[in-house]
């Protein structure tokens, strides 16, 4: 393979330094003025039927514009998804801007608009509502055929069939197998039947969701959001506002996080429905409290997990059935459940038989949505946590038994589509991670001088890369006066780098340097199409379609300084500035020049990019904690992370990536939760009670790389954004039953729990 | 209620209400490096010098920084610059929404002390959250901008 000059090279993110000198490029840095406020009063009640509301005292406050209730909304049109996916869609059309019928605390009730945020928030405490109060559904394991149903309504529609039994609270259910799973198991020397519940998680980007809309020059619908999916967005605002998506443009500037969360229109449709309304520019900025509590979080699951292996230490089959809770709306609930044993039971390939359940349910929580992960997260935690009870039943270390179990490259793997390996190093990242953490020396518990216990930890995982066969990456890239090109796509970068890998992979295949190509994304109205940036998608799929439309400017350039060369294309070549062919030559500067004078042809090329499979990318992580038995508290010493991402595009940004999705593990593992009021109300409502780890909190994480090579992808690349969240809790769950002997089969393990466990253990 | 502010060296007037706080006055005058990241003072996002000391603005009233000097990142281009340039070596920028409140803070700490240990700089920010990174870049950058001023 020809020596790789800018893929695979560590470089500088293009717009690091305007994000590090603090320059205003993120939505609410950009809005302009005169721009209304738009604020949403919402429902401190987890089931209800809005009885009467009384918006008069607000809408005589000067500086109110409009105040929008129930009223305003035909409540028998049809219904829409927030949720960003491709047609056809998974989610069931079950939204109304504002619903009569409010299904969780924090529904909307009403939308206030005015001035400023002052008079807004005046305002809102002049409505008068006056609800009836339902029973509500607040426990998903007692949704299925509860008597309340969250959606009673009529007008509940699924565009595809999901098994779906809306009466029952039930939203969808799937399921896969091979072989007699329940045989297989019975003749297993040692099974593993355990039940795990993984809850609610938020993504917590720092920016929180942030919308801007105002009319264009042309009277359309123009709006500016923080977002991973432009396209989608335009697509689920169409329906919500019944008009026709001709009359909408979406773009996104920079973007300050997402993780998944921006993959549903949470604050789209609300400014949007305001703006086409009242033809006046407003905007809509989520308070952090909103985003705890109306946004769209990990899905809460249940996992029961049946795992078997013989005497001699082979796995023969896993039966997993999951039950998720979607929560009061239906979103990503039929699209996450599948991944939790898709990407889950495939890691072992010697299995006999396998079997996947799953069912999702509706409540009223609020509404569950993508993060990082997206369900392999929850049944990576159950089958992995089961895999290492299934070798401390054997008496065997745990990376062992992985390495004598693991999937390897070139094998078919039943449970993940009958999809074929095609790239896998995950036997040398396991081995790797081991050997950082001083797996053999240390051992995997040992007590210090002060009483305080070390303990080791492993785990592996698997993800996508984008989704087989629906997603769709393009670009565009055109040959620019002066020599340099811009390459257009339709991804967003949310903060990863994306904009820069995708430049990269250009600039390798067109011979220059990074600076020689200019970025752009996305935005609907000039971007080609993209589905968006999600399911580990954006690498893989966008980053292929670059590499082709790349190649494709190549022969255009080749051409065009053929016919200026008057000479044969097929005996010129191209060095990235300069057209040769023999003693002739014209420079690329030339070649764009002629282009802009008395041409017919445009030197400009769009591709688009879709793959029949989703090679998967691996990771082996393992970790050291150190327990304090007297008080529970259990601190992450280091974490070490092996990734097979196939060829890391950019080394810095894959590390960086790993990194922060261990970070985000280790707080799903032992501090970040949402737990529930008796009334419906999420408690951890604010940074203060929601805990992500702070730079105190991650002890050392260590990241390397054992590149595989994905001949489906851009120079080898496989996805590498979600995959990294996946080992750490279960590593961590393991490494706090070596310190204290408890296993724990729910999230998040907290030092209390720990200490308290011990008191029980103790009387 | 009239108040004048010291802002970047240059002098502000405004008519405000008496509850409005340092971060919304900052951004309404469109210092929008000043982000808003929580409302309830964990995130640090919203940091800004008062005299030379990182405050988070969003738990200053606005009126109370009269016959203060304030800085923003808008006033620090060129130590930004300087220590960004590390940050952005390690791509440890990432999203960036944290990153002003982040460098007001570096830039305090290397005023403050130009050779701090690990352990001092991991203190001295860990009241700025960052989401994307998992920290690690950022140490690694800042740890090297230590080191090259060290040896410079």
């Amino acid at each position: 393979m020809k020596e790789l000059k800018t893929v695979n090279k560590p470089v500088r993110k293009k717009d690091a330094m305007q994000l590090l000198t603090g320059q205003p490029v993120y939505t609410d840095d950009l809005i302009k003025e005169p721009c209304l406020i738009i604020k949403l009063l919402r429902s401190p009640h987890a089931n209800a039927i809005v009885k009467e509301i009384h918006t008069e005292k607000a809408l005589a406050l000067e500086g109110i514009e409009a105040v929008f209730t129930y009223k305003d909304i035909d409540q028998d049109q049809e219904r829409y998804t927030i949720a960003g996916t491709s047609f056809p869609e998974f989610a069931p059309y079950d939204r109304l801007i504002i619903d009569r019928h409010v299904r969780y605390v924090g529904d909307v009730v009403a939308i206030v608009v005015g001035k400023d945020e002052k008079t807004v928030g005046k305002a809102m405490k002049l409505i008068d509502v006056e609800y009836e109060v339902l029973d509500a559904v607040l426990d998903f394991r007692q949704a299925l055929d509860n008597k309340t149903i969250v959606h009673p309504e009529s007008n509940w529609k699924l565009p595809v069939d999901t098994g779906a039994d809306v009466k029952r609270n039930l939203l969808a259910k799937e399921s896969s197998s091979m072989g007699d799973i329940d045989e297989v198991l019975k003749k297993c020397r040692y099974v593993v039947d355990r039940t795990y519940h993984t809850k609610a998680t938020q993504q917590c980007h720092m920016e929180p969701f942030t919308t801007f809309c105002e009319i264009d020059p042309y009277g359309r619908l123009h709006i500016t959001s923080s977002t991973q999916i432009v396209f989608h967005i335009r697509h689920i605002v169409a329906n919500a506002l019944h008009i026709p998506k001709s009359m909408i443009r979406v773009s996104k500037p920079r973007v300050g996080g997402g993780f998944g969360a921006k993959q549903t229109a949470v604050s789209e449709v609300y400014a949007a429905f305001v703006c086409y309304r009242l033809k006046k520019a407003c905007k809509l900025v989520f308070t952090r409290k909103e985003c705890f509590t109306a946004s769209s979080p990990r899905h809460e699951m249940q996992m029961h997990v049946r795992i078997g292996a013989d005497e001699n230490g082979i796995i023969k089959g896993i039966d997993l059935h999951t039950l998720s809770n979607t929560g009061a709306y239906g979103e990503h609930g039929p699209t996450t459940v599948g991944l939790s044993g898709h990407k889950s039971i495939p890691l072992y390939g010697k299995q006999e038989a396998y079997r996947f359940t799953g069912e999702v349910v509706y409540t009223n929580h609020m509404s569950s949505g993508a993060y990082r992960g997206f369900g392999a997260t929850q049944g990576l935690f159950a089958v992995e946590s089961a895999v290492n009870e299934l070798a401390s039943l054997m008496n065997t270390d745990p990376i062992e038994l992985r390495l004598k179990n693991i999937v390897k490259e070139g094998e078919i793997m039943p449970a993940y589509f009958n999809e074929p390996l095609t790239s896998c190093t995950l036997d040398k990242c396991l081995i790797r991670a081991g050997e950082m953490i001083g797996w053999k020396e240390k051992g995997q518990r040992r007590i210090l001088d002060n009483g305080k216990i070390r303990s080791l930890g492993v785990a592996i995982a698997m993800q996508g890369s984008g989704i087989s066969a629906v997603d769709v990456g393009s670009a565009t890239l055109k040959l620019n006066e002066g020599g340099f090109y811009s390459l257009i796509v339709g991804s967003a970068d949310m903060g990863t780098g994306s904009d820069t890998t995708l430049s990269q992979v250009a600039a390798e295949v067109l011979d220059c340097d990074l600076d020689h190509i200019q970025v752009f994304s996305a935005d609907t109205d000039i971007s080609p199409y993209d589905s968006g940036s999600y399911a580990s998608s954006t690498a893989y799929v966008t980053g292929k379609a670059v590499e082709r439309c790349a190649m494709k400017l190549r022969e255009k350039i080749i051409k065009a300084g053929a016919k200026t060369l008057e000479c044969d294309p097929e005996k010129c070549e191209f060095d990235g500035n300069t057209v040769f062919c023999e003693d002739k030559a014209v420079s690329l500067i030339d070649i764009a020049y002629t282009s802009m004078v008395f041409n017919n042809e445009a030197l400009e090329v769009s591709v688009s990019n879709s793959s029949p499979t989703s090679p998967p990318p691996f990771m082996a992580g393992t970790c050291e904690l150190e327990t304090d038995p007297e008080t529970g508290e259990c601190k992450v010493i280091e974490y070490a992370g092996v990734v097979d991402c196939g060829t890391p595009l950019n080394p810095n940004l894959t590390r960086i990536q790993t990194e922060g999705g261990i970070m985000q593990g280790i707080g799903m593992a032992l501090s970040e939760d949402i737990s529930y009021g008796v009334k419906g109300n999420v408690i951890e409502n604010s940074f203060m009670e929601y805990k992500i780890p702070t730079r105190m909190d991650v002890g050392k994480i260590s990241v390397e790389f054992e590149p595989s090579y994905e001949d489906l992808g851009p120079f080898g690349a496989k996805s590498i954004g979600e995959v990294v969240i996946n080992t750490t809790a279960p590593a961590i769950q393991e490494a706090v039953y070596q310190a204290c002997g408890k296993r724990f089969y729910e999230l998040p393990i907290k030092a209390e729990d720990i200490a308290l466990a011990k008191d029980r253990e103790e009387k | 209620m009239r108040i004048e502010l010291n802002i970047n060296s240059r002098k502000v007037c405004a008519d405000i209400d008496p509850d409005m706080t340092l971060q919304k006055f900052l951004r309404e005058k469109k210092y929008y490096s000043v982000k808003c990241g929580c409302e309830t003072s964990n995130c640090g996002a919203c940091s800004v010098l008062l005299d030379g000391k990182p405050v988070l603005s969003c738990s200053v009233l606005a009126v109370r920084a009269q016959g203060y000097r304030i800085e923003t990142l808008e006033g620090l281009k060129e130590e930004a610059e300087e220590i960004g340039a590390f940050i952005a070596d390690e791509g440890a920028d990432q999203c960036g929404f944290c990153n002003p409140g982040f460098m007001i803070a570096a830039i305090a700490l290397f005023r403050e002390d130009p050779e701090p240990s690990d352990e001092k700089i991991r203190i001295y920010l860990s009241g700025n959250l960052c989401r994307c990174s998992g920290y690690e870049g950022q140490m690694r950058g800042l740890i090297k901008y230590r080191d090259q001023r060290r040896t410079a």
